[in-house]
């Protein structure tokens, strides 16, 4: 079987994988890291959304081999255990930005991609563009943009742990 | 109001999992040994199996096992089962065809299993999974409802496919009505069909420990107690007592992960068979052939009114689609939460409603979100704006006009709506949405090549499921009570046992609000614990907008008995009567003196036992509550939809969305707002976008993400939520409840503001913008305003 090495939220990390096995598996089954989910299988809804050096990439539709080298974030690797929250992650927290959590770390990695590409003062129509390739089922996204607009704002205050998303 | 009590927007304990990638989920949870199920399923809606051969199969790498219908059969596995009796006019019982977890003679939809696959990695028991052969032989299918009667028999049970034909009202005074009117309004309404699609699919793990003979399910379910007694003493898998259902983190159910589905009945008996573990999660394309569908009616209504535009009665006829099997609920959806609806929030003397329920080859089909109410809502207020339109009246005033003003109020449907102010949402409704300025905004839209439209729906909904008696004489084959038990610690800190389940409602969070208030205690020394039927002693599960008006009240009644036992020992500690004790912000005082004693005291009090004998009271501090619901509740309100239609394209935006809701009284406005919210854009989703379609053979065309348009955020305007309150007099709390609020209003508002806007009434659901941009072309009106 072959084998991958990448980085994954700072650590290296070694696997034996099939050819075909998704990073998405890759990271759930063979690192542990079920953070991030599988929500379907045409690449739509965006539960599986990392960081693939730097850049937001949809994990369901990278094979494991693919990533060799690479740098990964994952949900898991926004802040440190018993460290402060991302400005992000606080955002959804404090405007209710979440109610099942299923689309939550997904939802979460591809703003921080919005905030990459579009800056730190975001409307309300740029950020529901830009969720194209997210869905949620719970929450109408009223609230989840409202997360958005202030996660945003709030990093540009300079919040957030050293080790940030979008390097 | 403290920060964290009753009607605060107390932010979520629950949210620090989600937001770090820490919940756990069904398909989270890892046991050692485990394998993964994978299911052979049919790719024909209708055929005979003639042969099933696995030997190639059980030969592929990493196959522990390759299991089938017959050998379930042989096991004595029993059927799932819809557990709510419906009889049909003439008195008999609806017709319950059988329905094995795995297909054994024949198989009845596209995606019915016929085979299961156990292996140990995903990837290999789908290589396993292609290489068993099914040889079929094709049989010819029906797929719509309007044809099930006419088309090939499906099961034995059922000559013309028909499950029963129901009724409701009173058929001499309706057609008596009719006759009298003054303007009678005819509509014929498709309600389409709808998948769920909450964004974790299905998952099932079972576990058999061979040393106890006791299997253990995590299973996606909304109601694990429901499961495990369903698997025990229906499917026979195991007594009661030897099965363990644990329900983690769920992520969405929306109604689909109530019912008890095969895929878990198979893990389960896999597990005992192989001794190992058994994993199964749904891929997407497979939610969608298998999970229970909602909605799927044809109906054809009438409203019958007088002169002045007042409501003489209202009839319809509705043919509604169960799918090949009866999924747990799916009789109870286009009856008793359907036909009873039919008053709307109108005085209508006069009601009749027929149903009759039929098989087809598709998926099964069951409560989603509103169950039966959007489908009632979306009758009554499209009779009630298209009558406006006819008769040429205000629609704000068409529905003033018959507005309920007296409660309590008796419908001819069964229910007796206890208390309501539907002048007051309307009018608030009305005010926030700025109707007045609706001309002017149409007048400029117009200059853009758009035309604008605005559509009210005043819903009203049964909820807080439900009285067991009454239920329990509709047919239902349960109790629909809630349980709590809450758990003093000695340290003060409490645990709440509830029998109610949170796939996203926040219930961690309300129900800590509400007992920290009422203790006096801080919110974060209170735990609720749910989803175990190992913690959990019995309950019913969430959905039906139950947890707040019914779930909670248990909870009340549990610590109005915690109140009284602590009364006692705080009368031992301060040597005074327990009559004269008073309890207000966690402490216990004696009437008349400053000798008081705080919560936490009596709390370690009642443990150590100090200060009183066993003879005079039991040690302790624990009480437990069944609370069975005296009525429905009725949550009420009136949503406002603008839209602007592209005379070009078709294409419908919705400009602004207002919603004012009465749920009476609401524990955290912050999550109320969001179930509004949730349930809007999936009302939305069943209006403009979303739509089930199966071919004529049975094949499901819209199979996945790909062809099954999901509401994304640019599909969605923000929402103006507003909320009147008039308190529910049947629970403790005054809650009715606001979960499937927005999947029901929403539809008929949709719909109401397009047709206003392009001037037809042929507008059909999902109002693509090529199904919008058809009816313009037909639509004098709208053609005009094009050019």
């Amino acid at each position: 079987m072959p084998s991958v090495s990448m980085t994954v939220n700072g650590k290296a990390v070694t696997g034996e994988v099939e050819a075909r096995t998704l990073l998405v598996q890759f990271l759930r089954e063979n690192l542990r890291l079920t953070g991030t989910h599988v929500g379907c299988d045409t690449s739509q809804c965006g539960a599986c959304v990392i960081h693939l050096d730097g850049i937001a990439a949809k994990s369901c539709t990278l094979l494991a081999l693919q990533c060799e080298g690479a740098k990964i974030t994952t949900i898991e690797g926004l802040a440190e255990p018993n460290g402060p929250l991302h400005p992000m992650q606080e955002a959804f927290r404090q405007n209710h930005g979440l109610q099942c959590g299923y689309c939550t770390p997904g939802m979460i990695m591809a703003a921080l991609d919005i905030v990459r590409r579009n800056g730190n003062d975001l409307d309300e129509h740029t950020i529901r563009a830009q969720l194209d390739g997210n869905i949620c089922r719970c929450t109408g996204y009223h609230n989840i943009v409202k997360s958005i607009a202030a996660g945003a704002k709030a990093m540009a205050k300079g919040g957030g742990p050293s080790r940030q998303a979008a390097e | 109001m403290s920060a964290t009590g009753i009607g605060a927007a107390v932010r979520r304990k629950e949210d620090f999992r989600f937001i770090t990638g820490q919940g756990q989920y069904t398909d989270d949870v890892v046991r050692a040994g485990e394998t993964r199920a994978v299911f052979v399923r049919s790719p024909h809606a209708h055929a005979k199996i003639k042969s099933i051969d696995v030997g190639a199969a059980k030969k592929m790498p990493g196959v522990v096992a390759v299991l089938t219908g017959a050998e379930l059969a042989a096991d004595k596995i029993g059927n799932l089962i819809c557990g709510w009796m419906i009889h049909s006019k003439d008195g008999s019982p609806m017709k319950m065809a059988p329905h094995p977890a795995i297909a054994s003679g024949k198989v009845n939809h596209v995606g019915d299993a016929v085979a299961v696959v156990i292996a140990e990695t995903q990837a290999l028991g789908r290589d396993a999974a292609e290489k068993v052969k099914v040889e079929y032989e094709v049989l010819p299918a029906v797929a719509d409802p309007a044809k099930a009667k006419s088309g090939p028999q499906i099961h034995d049970v059922a000559p013309k496919n028909t499950i029963y034909e129901w009724h409701l009202g009173d058929a001499k005074a309706t057609a008596a009505a009719f006759a009298a009117a003054k303007h009678v309004t005819k509509l014929d309404i498709v309600n389409n069909r709808l998948v769920p699609n909450a964004i974790e699919p299905r998952a099932a793990l079972a576990e058999y420990d061979a040393g106890t003979d006791n299997l253990t399910l995590w299973n996606t379910s909304q109601n694990p107690h429901v499961a495990r007694l369903v698997i025990a003493a229906f499917v026979g898998m195991a007594p009661e007592h030897k099965l363990r259902v644990i329900a983690p983190d769920v992520g969405g159910g929306f109604g689909s992960k109530i019912f008890i589905y095969p895929e878990e009945v198979v893990c389960l008996w896999a597990a005992r068979k192989v001794r190992r573990p058994v994993k199964w999660t749904s891929d997407r394309s497979e939610s969608f052939l298998t999970d229970a569908h909602g909605r799927d009616h044809v109906t054809h209504a009438e409203l019958a009114l007088d002169g002045n535009g007042k409501i003489l009665a209202l009839r319809a006829k509705t043919i509604a689609n169960l799918g090949a099997y009866m999924s747990t609920f799916s009789s109870s959806v286009p009856t008793y939460l359907y036909g009873t609806l039919m008053s709307g929030q109108y005085d209508i003397p006069a009601i009749y409603v027929e149903v009759d329920a039929v098989y087809t080859n598709t998926a099964p089909v069951d409560a989603y979100r509103g169950a039966g109410r959007p489908e009632a809502t979306f009758v009554v207020e499209r009779l009630v704006e298209v009558a406006a339109r006819e008769m040429q009246i205000e629609p704000t005033e068409l529905r003033k006009r018959n507005f309920i003003k007296s409660f309590p109020h008796q419908t001819p449907v069964i229910m007796a709506y206890d208390a309501g102010d539907y002048g007051a949402s309307l009018k608030k409704a009305m005010e926030l949405a700025d109707v007045k300025g609706f001309n002017k905004r149409k007048r400029e839209s117009a200059r853009h090549g758009k035309l604008r439209g605005m559509g009210f729906s005043t819903y009203i909904e049964a909820c807080g499921i439900a009285p067991s008696q009454a239920v329990g004489s509709l047919g239902a084959g349960v109790g629909l009570w809630e349980s709590a038990e809450v758990r003093v610690n000695p340290t003060g800190s409490v645990e709440v046992l509830t029998g109610c389940h949170a796939h996203g409602q926040g219930h961690e969070t309300t129900f800590a609000q509400l007992v920290s208030e009422r203790l006096g205690i801080p919110f974060e020394n209170v735990s609720i614990v749910h989803g175990d039927t190992d913690k959990v002693q019995f309950g019913m599960g969430t959905y039906g907008s139950r947890s707040g008006a019914v779930g909670m009240s248990a909870i009340v009644k549990a610590l109005d008995k915690i109140e009284a036992k602590a009364k006692k020992v705080a009368g031992f500690m301060m040597e005074a009567a327990e009559g004269d004790i008073e309890f207000k912000d966690g402490k216990f005082t004696v009437a008349g003196t400053d000798k008081s004693v705080a919560f936490g005291d009596v709390a370690l009090n009642a443990y150590i036992a100090h200060k009183f004998t066993g003879a005079q009271l039991e040690p302790g501090l624990k009480e437990t509550s069944f609370y069975d619901p005296t009525n429905f509740t009725f949550p009420a309100g009136c949503h406002i939809c603008e839209v602007e239609v592209d005379t070009d394209t078709g294409k419908t935006d919705i400009v602004t969305w207002t919603a004012v809701d009465d749920f009476g009284t609401v524990i955290n406005p912050m999550i109320v707002e969001g179930q509004v919210h949730g349930g809007v854009a999936q009302g939305i989703g069943q209006a403009l976008l979303e739509g089930v379609v199966y071919d004529k053979d049975g094949q499901l065309v819209t199979g996945s993400l790909m062809d099954y348009t999901m509401p994304r955020a640019h599909d969605l305007p923000s929402f103006a939520v507003g909320l009147t309150e008039t308190k529910s007099p049947s629970n403790p709390l005054g809650i009715k409840g606001c979960g499937e609020a927005g999947a029901i209003a929403a539809p008929a508002a949709v719909i109401n503001a397009i047709t206003d806007a392009i001037g037809s009434e042929s507008i059909s659901m999902p109002a693509t913008a090529n199904a919008v941009w058809s009816a313009m072309q037909h639509t004098p009106a709208a053609r005009q305003a094009a050019e």
